[in-house]
């Protein structure tokens, strides 16, 4: 039963970390735009099997540095076509945009890459378990927690210490102002919306070696990426990383105890925090709105 | 648009539903599309009380839906209703949970607001999905079908006749379309428009901001639960995708489409978006891509909707 139990909280902090980085980029944009990205998901999906097309050529290493890196590519000239045209109209355009920009990029995939869940391998030294007694810990989990710190930090790291960073700070809290200092804001909404996608595509190789991919692999978690944001609280990205892993810890849990609540606890979870907490864990206040 | 303009408009959208089982099959269509239009029409007017009419967005309609087409096929089979009942019992379960989840995220405005939305709808939809022995799980809720009426002197079977449904279902359309209208037009309508309008100006002046909107929320649910027991009842069916937060997105798009500062604006976006989805879905597999195009162009090319242009020509 403990093994059961350490089992269940390992995987959901597991699953917690894919939830996080989805959010982590989701709340970026919105942060910073306010533009909720529904297409996240596919972005994310995209970053996947951009990775499974580069690794017979690049292996496993070099697609998951190029991988992101592509998918941002695509992210970014996304944001400039059609996403720019948005800004400072209805919140309502940009969730249709991005909504019906969802179903095309699954529909995309599917055609380019079959409607089949193809495998993806890693390397094999990666996937054997390390402890016989705990067999979930094979080396290919570790690994991708070591990434998602990585990542998070890095993330965390620009945003503190370097002066796009700084820039992207600012203009979440007052973006009018940053324009006035002579911030290039067009500028600075895209290579924002890039940072979000890259972590989505990077999530994207990592769940392809977890899961598997299809071309459904990103929409299944964009529903508990809200969840995140909305628990984390509005406007801090470390209540949304906290978010993210708490909500998958909890769903985690629930899979030993009540498995059929597995998807829907998270959302009874997300209206106790609106019942008790409204602004959510980390989220500022006078920020609910 | 002046007072006789808008009476001739309002004639021209009657007289095309009162007909359009007749000439429907003369354009290629098929009576069963017209009611979809109706019910998908009905949905889409009763989320614009809260999109268009109250300025708040809403991106999670298809749980209250949903919830309406469940409740009513689940009092058929397992209560043993007529269909009249069964819609009763579906609404009212709908209207309740719009109760509670309203009250629950009545203070979020905008984006926030459909965040929340969305994700509350997902819980209805994993009960769906997940309790297979009520519900029927992912392969829907079948063995069941619509009731003939009894009206006392005649026998109104919708079930064996199509038309005699479409027929059935305009009448629930025009009672609820008519409601909605007399709520808009009365003091109380006038009042979410100004919160539309100017929230801070509105709160200022004494109103009841947060009450408004729940009750708001709460009628645009009611009707949109009326709206998912008529989808029920046209394909004596029912599944999770009834629930499904890409419903609530069609939902949306139908309202932008016809033009959802219009009253009719809604039900022509609707038609249209019907329409459309009938065409495609049958013309080709990447239908998807077809929908998701019509989103994207719809937003970055008409998004006043068709209403909209055609009032913009007219004003010039």
């Amino acid at each position: 039963m403990t093994q059961l139990i350490l089992y269940s909280v390992f995987n959901g902090l597991i699953v917690g970390a894919f939830y996080a980085l989805m959010a982590l980029g989701l709340s970026l944009i919105l942060n910073l735009s306010g533009v909720i990205n529904f297409a996240h998901g596919g972005f994310l999906a995209i970053g996947a099997y951009l990775a499974f097309t580069l690794m017979p050529v690049l292996g496993f290493w070099g697609a998951l540095l190029l991988a992101p890196i592509l998918t941002a590519l695509i992210g970014v000239a996304v944001e400039r076509v059609m996403i720019r045209p948005l800004y400072g109209r209805d919140p309502l355009y940009g969730l249709l945009l991005t909504f019906g920009l969802a179903y095309i990029i699954e529909d995309g995939t599917r055609f380019f890459w079959g409607a089949q869940s193809v495998p993806f391998q890693v390397p094999g030294w990666l996937t054997t378990p390390l402890s016989s007694q705990f067999f979930f810990l094979t080396g290919y989990r570790l690994f991708m927690i070591l990434i998602v710190a990585i990542a998070v930090g890095g993330l965390f790291f620009v945003l503190a210490y370097t002066r796009l960073g700084m820039r992207i700070r600012a203009g979440t809290h007052d973006l009018d102002t940053v324009s006035t200092l002579g911030v290039n804001v067009g500028l600075l909404r895209n290579l924002n919306f890039g940072i979000g996608i890259y972590i989505a595509g990077l999530a994207g190789v990592l769940a392809a070696g977890l899961l598997g991919l299809s071309p459904t692999m990103g929409a299944s978690l964009i529903m508990p990426s809200f969840v995140a944001i909305i628990v984390g609280g509005l406007g801090s990205l470390l209540g949304t990383l906290l978010g993210g892993l708490l909500i998958g810890l909890v769903s985690g849990l629930t899979a030993v105890f009540f498995p059929s609540a597995t998807e829907a606890v998270i959302y009874v979870m997300m209206g106790l925090v609106l019942l008790v907490r409204p602004r959510g864990l980390l989220g500022e206040e006078g920020r609910i709105h | 648009m002046n007072k006789a303009q808008r009476r001739a408009f309002d004639i021209a959208v009657w007289a095309l539903l009162l007909t359009m089982p007749f000439w429907m099959r003369a354009i290629g269509g098929y009576t069963e599309l017209a009611t979809r239009i109706v019910v998908m029409g009905l949905a889409a007017m009763s989320l614009n009380f809260l999109l268009g009419f109250t300025g708040v967005l809403s991106f999670g309609h298809a749980a209250y839906f949903g919830l309406g087409a469940y409740g009513t096929a689940m009092a058929i089979k397992y209560l043993e209703q007529g269909t009249l009942p069964g819609m009763a019992a579906g609404v009212i379960i709908a209207t309740i949970a719009a109760a509670i989840i309203g009250a629950l995220i009545v203070r979020r405005r905008g984006v926030y607001f459909a965040m929340v939305t969305i994700a509350f709808g997902q819980v209805f939809y994993f009960i769906a999905f997940r309790w297979n022995v009520v519900t029927g799980g992912d392969d829907g809720l079948t063995g069941w079908h619509r009731m003939p009426i009894d009206l006392g002197l005649a026998n109104l079977d919708i079930f064996g006749n199509d038309k005699a449904f479409y027929y059935f279902a305009l009448v629930i359309f025009a009672i609820c379309v008519a409601i909605m209208a007399m709520l808009l037009n009365s003091p109380f309508g006038r009042t979410l428009l100004a919160i539309r309008e100017n929230e801070r100006r509105a709160r200022f002046l004494g109103i009841p901001i947060e009450r408004h909107i729940w009750l708001s929320f709460v009628i645009s649910c009611f009707f949109v639960s009326v709206a998912g027991a008529l989808y029920a009842l046209l394909n004596n069916f029912t599944d999770p995708r009834a629930l499904r937060f890409d419903l609530s997105g069609n939902f949306v798009i139908m309202a932008v489409l016809g033009g959802m500062r219009f009253f009719w604006g809604p039900l022509i976006g609707a038609a249209i978006f019907v329409a459309l989805q009938d065409y495609i879905s049958s013309h080709t597999e990447n239908w998807m891509s077809a929908i998701g195009l019509v989103f994207v162009l719809v937003v970055l090319f008409f998004p006043r909707g068709v209403l909209g242009i055609l009032r913009g020509r007219s004003a010039e």
